[in-house]
């Protein structure tokens, strides 16, 4: 078995030649991916309607009060092993390289767009990184503290010091997941072009070349040593 | 036409025998859960209040069996593991528990049995109420009544980590939150509560907050010349004091009586998480939210450009060969 690319997963490869596009994301982790992020949906709008009076009314969303105190802890355990399975698939190519160093000191330029001041990087950058490990940490936050104030559940064994404690993580670190999200979906809509890896799954030539470098030599490099050749 | 009730002054008179108009309702509510700015109420009502003398109590639980008899609820039958506390516990179906302790007293080296009426102590600052994500679920009435509005309740358990004193329990048949009501409906039709009027031994007693501090006074005075100097009444000012009071012997050692909070008051982690954590936190969001869909909106993006495609295809393809970048590495 060849050894494990660096910069890139077995699976990414040259998908079409006229135009070049590069396949990023398989099915499956797409599929991951927006359940992931319907869960994470779900659970902003049921936590935010019990976290301000003032959006109380989002709980018509899920049919009332009640129904929204049952769901968003189950859409939690959801979330938790829907990012999980994510997580398994993500982290190798997350994991922080030299390279994020020189580019986070560069920062102005990433804002810019300016990205040939920028270092070449593998299949993600700095902030992409930021965003998978800020998710990975306030999602574990979440789910542990939200255990503990789960009434259903915990309510008779967890002393009432703790759950305070728990609430109020849970909720500074639900702010946290949500100024996050916006973070990412903003990079996703900014970074022209990048939508498509999590909808056909695909790239172009192009946007690689300018995003991710080392990740599109690598994948073209392997493809062109190909069994087929 | 029926008569409007008059606020009852004592638990001990008997009701009338004509039916009568509630004194108090929904117009004297002064404090609303997950509502901001309740109008105040035209009128303000007396404050009222239970007097819980520890000194008298016998513990006969007839209060608790009165609780449950008027409430009409049913905890469930337990099990004697060789405590006198009958249930082990508040619970939906108990919203009052005599919990006894025993205690040596190291000033006399004997040992005192005291027995503490728990329940809701109705705060003039409701833990509860200020936790409460529902609007209307809890709402406090001008006489310091703090009554729970189960239509309005998810069962979400907020109350519990707000309150001071571990009172609300939730109900996992309903997932409703319940305790003491202070017997809010007797009240409004001009009774005492039930446990007040079953008390044998008038341990319990009710009526306005004046009338009662005045009673415990009397108590307390008569406690001292008995020699027990520390007597004192407990009306606990970090709730902004509370409208179910207790006359303890040992007022300086409250947490003798089965932990009685010595100084209660609102967590400051509760305070922290539904005040500045929920205006910064929602600013934060508003903030990021609003920003990131304007310069979405008006920046240009990053977009890739034709160099950048060129660049791909050369690299991919292989086409040219004076790249010293794309191709083979
Ligand atoms: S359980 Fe009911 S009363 Fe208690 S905080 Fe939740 S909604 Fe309010
Ligand atoms: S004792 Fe607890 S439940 Fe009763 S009013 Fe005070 S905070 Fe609310
Ligand atoms: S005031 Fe009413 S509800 Fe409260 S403990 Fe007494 S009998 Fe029960």
């Amino acid at each position: 078995m060849a050894p494990r690319p660096y910069y890139s997963e077995r699976g990414d490869r040259i998908d079409g030649l006229a135009p070049v596009t590069v396949s990023r994301y398989r099915g499956f982790t797409r599929a991951n991916h927006w359940v992931t992020a319907l869960a994470l949906i779900v659970l902003a709008l049921s936590g935010l309607a019990l976290f301000d009076p003032a959006l109380y009314f989002l709980t018509g969303l899920f049919g009332g009060g009640q129904t929204t105190r049952w769901l968003h802890p189950i859409v939690g355990v959801v979330l938790f092993f829907s990012f999980l399975l994510m997580f398994v698939q993500l982290w190798r190519l997350n994991m922080p390289r030299p390279e994020d160093t020189t580019w986070v000191t560069k920062f102005g330029d990433v804002v810019k767009g300016n990205e040939d001041a920028l270092p070449e990087l593998g299949k993600y950058n700095p902030g992409q990184k930021f965003v998978f490990w800020a998710m990975t940490g306030l999602i574990v936050v979440l789910i542990v503290t939200g255990v503990l104030i789960w009434q259903q559940v915990v309510g008779h064994w967890v002393s009432v010091p703790v759950r305070r404690v728990a609430v109020l993580v849970h909720a500074i670190s639900a702010v946290l997941i949500l100024l996050v999200f916006i973070l990412h979906v903003y990079a996703a809509i900014w970074t022209r072009g990048t939508l498509r890896a999590m909808t056909r799954g695909t790239v172009t030539g192009g946007w690689a070349w300018r995003h991710h470098r080392k990740w599109l030599r690598e994948v073209a490099s392997r493809d062109n040593k190909g069994p087929a050749e | 036409m029926k008569d409007i009730a008059t606020a009852p002054t004592t638990a001990v008179s008997n009701p009338p025998v004509q039916p009568t108009e509630a004194y108090f309702d929904a117009r004297d509510v002064v404090r609303i859960s997950a509502t901001r700015d309740v109008p105040r109420p035209e009128r303000q009502l007396e404050p009222v209040a239970k007097l819980i003398d520890v000194s008298k109590c016998i513990g006969c639980k007839a209060c608790q069996s009165a609780c449950v008899e008027w409430n009409d609820t049913h905890p469930e039958i337990g099990e004697n593991v060789g405590v006198y506390e009958n249930p082990h516990d508040l619970t939906p179906d108990m919203f009052t528990l005599m919990r006894f302790s025993e205690w040596e007293n190291p000033a006399t080296n004997e040992l005192e049995w005291l027995i503490r009426k728990d329940g809701c102590m109705h705060c003039e600052d409701p833990g509860c109420l200020k936790a409460c994500p529902a609007p209307g679920a809890i709402v406090q009435y001008s006489n310091g009544i703090v009554d729970f509005i189960h239509e309005n309740c998810i069962g979400c358990g907020y109350c519990v980590t707000g309150c001071p004193f571990d009172i609300p329990r939730i109900s996992e048949v309903n997932h409703k939150s319940y305790k003491c009501t202070l017997c809010s409906d007797r009240v409004a039709v001009g009774q005492g509560p039930a446990c007040a009027k079953a008390c044998p031994t008038q341990a319990i007693v009710f009526g306005t907050k004046e009338d009662m501090k005045v009673h415990a006074a009397e108590r307390i005075e008569d406690l001292k010349s008995r020699g027990y100097e520390n007597a004192g009444l407990y009306d606990p000012q970090g709730v902004g004091g509370t409208h179910v009071i207790y006359v303890l012997h040992h007022a300086d050692k409250p947490g003798v009586y089965a932990d009685l909070e010595e100084n209660p008051r609102i967590s400051p982690i509760v305070e922290g998480w539904k005040g500045v954590t929920k205006t910064a936190g929602l600013a934060a969001i508003g903030l990021a939210a609003l920003g990131a869909t304007l310069h979405g909106l008006f920046s240009r993006g990053n977009e890739v450009d034709d160099h950048d495609t060129q660049a791909a295809d050369v690299l991919v393809k292989g086409r040219d060969p004076d790249d010293t970048h794309g191709g083979q590495v």
